[in-house]
């Protein structure tokens, strides 16, 4: 079999080719974020593992794994909601909140959560 | 953050950047994240770490017997003595191919992979096909990476864990008598540490 018909496990990457690690700087963070926690003693690496297994197992699961920092970014929310950190809720407000501020940051601006017109819609307060 | 200078298209998050810094910015004010360290992780895993490492953990493996036979039993040490160490407190095993034998790597359960050697692994490890039928069918997925393995050749299949990592150490191709360790680490490709490929042969 010719590499050129290799499709069903190395999906659409030839092998050998070094593409990017992360395909946009968020998951890059997200990533990175997940290291800091650990280093930090907020979860232990096999606890980590569980909880991207549970995500990266569910069916829907794209086969050439595109989604995968989708799902790494799932697990980091779910085990931050187990532990008492961040709750959903806290998570999708201030999600929110970035979005209205980067709408309205200007061009070449860096996007600053000050930015965003409607600080308290749908904000509790401090997260802390 | 570095990653937000110089967009020129519409200031426009999308739904995942923006759960992204929403969680930074609620663990930065929790005093459990540095945003400084974050940009200093991100630089590291995609500049300096990488398959080089564990390249060069091959080569001074063909050359040096003392450091294979340190390499085969105990590969966290000796690998740490290179100054690649697991961020993640996970012990590395090295598994030697031979004439006989042929070693792969998966991680059946995520994505684990030896970071400290092969930085992050490539998207076909982490995608669902790989990580099924690496065990089921170990040859024909070899095969579709284009390396055709005698019948003869046993292939023994390595589940990572969050503990314990596999280094693949690929034989020394034929040819490379006398060649440095330098210009040996640039035939170890990381396919070849992996298990999904040879090292090159010498041009």
């Amino acid at each position: 079999m010719s590499r050129r018909e290799a499709k069903s496990v190395t999906a659409t990457l030839p092998t050998g080719v070094e593409a990017p690690i992360f395909a946009e700087p968020w998951q890059a963070e997200a990533f990175a974020m997940t290291v800091a926690l650990h280093d930090k003693g907020l979860f232990s690496w096999s606890e980590w593992a569980g909880a991207l297994s549970a995500e990266v197992k569910q069916p829907g699961a794209a086969s050439d794994g595109h989604d995968y920092y989708e799902h790494w970014l799932a697990a980091l929310e779910n085990l931050l909601s187990a532990k008492g950190v961040a709750g959903k809720g806290d998570i999708d407000a201030l999600a929110a909140a970035w979005g209205r501020a980067a709408l309205a940051t200007p061009h070449g601006k860096p996007i600053l959560l000050e930015n965003d017109p409607s600080p308290t819609e749908g904000r509790g307060g401090p997260t802390g | 953050m570095s990653h937000d200078h110089d967009h020129d298209h519409d200031n426009e998050l999308d739904p995942f950047a923006a759960r992204v810094r929403a969680l930074e910015t609620i663990l930065t004010q929790k005093g459990l994240i540095d945003p400084a360290a974050i940009d200093v992780i991100v630089d590291s895993y995609e500049t300096k770490i990488g398959p080089r490492n564990g390249a060069k953990v091959v080569a001074k493996a063909w050359l040096e017997p003392d450091f294979a036979a340190w390499l085969k039993r105990d590969a966290t040490a000796a690998i740490g003595s290179l100054g690649y160490t697991g961020r993640q407190g996970e012990h590395m095993q090295a598994v030697f191919n031979t004439a006989d034998t042929h070693n792969l790597v998966v991680c059946t359960l995520c994505s684990c992979y030896p970071w400290s050697v092969l930085g992050l692994p490539p998207v076909w490890y982490k995608a669902p096909p790989y990580r099924s039928r690496a065990v089921i069918d170990p040859r024909g997925v070899l095969e579709e990476f284009g390396l055709t393995l005698p019948a003869t050749t046993k292939i023994r299949v390595w589940d990572s864990t969050a503990e314990l990592r596999y280094l693949v150490v690929p034989m020394r191709p034929k040819g490379t008598d006398g060649w440095s360790e330098e210009r040996l680490a640039d035939l170890v490709t990381r396919d070849a540490m992996i298990g999904t490929g040879l090292a090159r042969e010498p041009a």
